[in-house]
């Protein structure tokens, strides 16, 4: 990453993402000791909104900001070149091809890879936003991720109050306090069948944590 | 800075409490380092929240008077999302909580413009009104009364009631209009509602006994109450005279309304969590809670205490800019 790139990146996160999180939204993290503080790892997230990667990028400290690669659609952030500029310069994204049409390449090898640069990836396998503050069944490619990394640690980190905050479909921020609740890493047991039941699992268990009001 | 147009009092008070905080901070330390098996981490947290808590409250009084209404606003915006993030809500009501966030900046204005007027019927009237018509336009009506109600009546406590300590900061003598007498008068108000919080709660402790509102708030005892109102009622009869614009027996009246008030903020709020099942309102300050659970009581001191300093004396107050 470039310079100047880098340096939009940092201001872009110290002077807009991070008071905006703390001010117009507030956090409330839980367990936030167990936020890793180098990489590989792999955190997965439930998916409720747009600012769900910045808010979690959020919580790193500025210096670990190059090592922040959250997994995002290509088909969407590819749009038009300003958002493909912002979406892979600024933020940082690992392209993911969801129309599967090439085969030369896996769709999850930029993650492999990542992994293997010691990066910190980011990935809601939700796949989307769906129905926001809803959990939606995960997709398998995270099991993927796991069985061809086995030693990078996988942290599930369960997210709450987006949704509310600006959920899909909707262009009207509306302030709403933050859940982040951080799990224990997971460990692949060498199926993918066991480790997408074990993923779910803890995620419910995350969310059984708090403690939240209705919204329907 | 108006720090100079502070009055001496003023700067000698704020001095005190700053020597109570070193006090509190080197006993909690003191007791750390005799009783290291004792669990005293949630104190040392409460303490050092509370020098986070006064140092900001202290620099937003004297900075500037309008910095100072800003200040109440951003409590009260703070106030509101945590009550909004507590309750149940409607998804599609997110334009009306929008709306009804709007109420803020337009409420600290009234003030800012001196408009009593304006500020005492905006929130209870317009607001009353508005609020039920842009919930209306969506159009959902199941669960409508159960939403309007409760978003008012956040929107009453953390906005409404909160605004009136920003509103006695603009308070004048029509014989001095040019001296304000609001700096004292706020001090007064949230440190001796926070004194009393203190004191119903340490009451509580050392005398224990009959509880007073047992299904609400088991903790709180009859001891706690009484000796919490006694203590601020004195406090208040000793400091109201040097502090602000308050005779001895008025200062006696006012600690008497905010010891009492406080009481019952205090535990309003106290039924609120109840009902939601959660033990703080949220995790704003450590070893306290949520913003919530620092300004409950002031929610009903700050009006009651307003009102009561509103008609003890001549005020002019309806507007430099406007009308006179």
């Amino acid at each position: 990453m470039s310079p100047f790139n880098h340096f939009f990146r940092v201001l872009f996160f110290a002077l807009l993402v991070r008071p905006f999180v703390l001010v117009m939204l507030g956090l409330n993290v839980r367990n936030r000791a167990k936020l890793p503080t180098q990489g590989p790892v792999v955190l997965v997230a439930n998916h409720n909104s747009h600012l769900d990667a910045v808010t979690l990028m959020s919580l790193f400290p500025l210096r670990m900001l190059r090592k922040l690669r959250p997994v995002a659609a290509q088909d969407y952030f590819f749009r038009n070149p300003l958002l493909k500029w912002f979406a892979l310069r600024v933020i940082g994204i690992l392209p993911i091809d969801r129309r599967m049409k090439s085969k030369r390449t896996h769709p999850l090898s930029g993650i492999d890879n990542a992994l293997k640069r010691g990066e910190v990836v980011i990935i809601f396998p939700e796949g989307s936003r769906g129905n926001p503050e809803q959990l939606g069944r995960f997709k398998a490619g995270i099991a993927h991720i796991a069985k061809n990394n086995p030693q990078v640690p996988v942290i599930p980190v369960f997210m709450h109050g987006l949704g509310k905050a600006l959920p899909k479909g909707e262009g009207l921020l509306v302030p709403f306090f933050l859940d982040i609740f951080i799990g224990e890493p997971l460990p692949w047991k060498g199926e993918k069948k066991t480790f997408m039941e074990e993923l779910s699992t803890r995620m419910r268990r995350l969310a059984a944590e708090g403690e939240f009001p209705s919204w329907d | 800075m108006n720090l100079e147009i502070l009055s001496i009092e003023v700067r000698w008070f704020l001095a005190s409490i700053g020597a109570i905080l070193v006090l509190a901070t080197v006993i909690v330390q003191a007791l750390i380092r005799l009783k290291p098996q004792a669990d005293l981490g949630n104190l040392a947290r409460r303490v050092n929240s509370w020098w986070v808590m006064t140092g900001v409250f202290t620099f937003a009084m004297v900075l500037s008077r309008n910095i100072s209404i800003g200040f109440f606003a951003f409590i009260s915006f703070l106030a509101l999302k945590e009550f909004l993030s507590l309750i149940p809500t409607r998804r599609a009501d997110r334009r009306v909580l929008f709306w009804a966030y709007l109420a803020i900046p337009l409420q600290f204005l009234w003030i800012y413009m001196e408009w009593y007027g304006l500020f005492i019927i905006f929130i209870p009237v317009y607001m009353f009104l508005l609020l039920p018509l842009r919930m209306l336009v969506i159009g959902q009506t199941e669960g409508f009364i159960k939403a309007i109600g409760t978003i008012h009546w956040g929107l009453m406590l953390t906005v409404f009631c909160l605004s009136h300590t920003a509103f006695l900061l603009i308070l004048r003598s029509p014989d001095a209009p040019s001296e304000f007498p609001g700096v004292g008068l706020v001090l007064f108000l949230v440190v001796m509602t926070q004194l009393n919080d203190v004191c119903q709660f340490l009451w509580g402790k050392a005398l224990g006994g009959a509880k007073i509102l047992p299904k609400v708030s088991p903790g709180k005892t009859w001891a706690g109450f009484l000796g919490g109102v006694g203590t601020t009622t004195i406090a208040a009869w000793q400091i109201g005279p040097f502090l602000t614009v308050l005779d001895s027996g008025q200062s006696l009246l006012a600690g008497l309304i905010i010891s009492i008030g406080g009481f019952i903020g205090d535990v309003n709020l106290s039924a609120l969590k109840r009902d939601m099942h959660v033990k703080d309102s949220g995790s704003l300050l450590p070893g306290h809670g949520g913003i919530l659970d620092r300004i409950d009581s002031l929610t009903y001191t700050a009006p009651l205490f307003f009102h009561f300093v509103y008609w003890s004396f001549q005020w002019h107050t309806f507007g430099t800019g406007i009308g006179k």
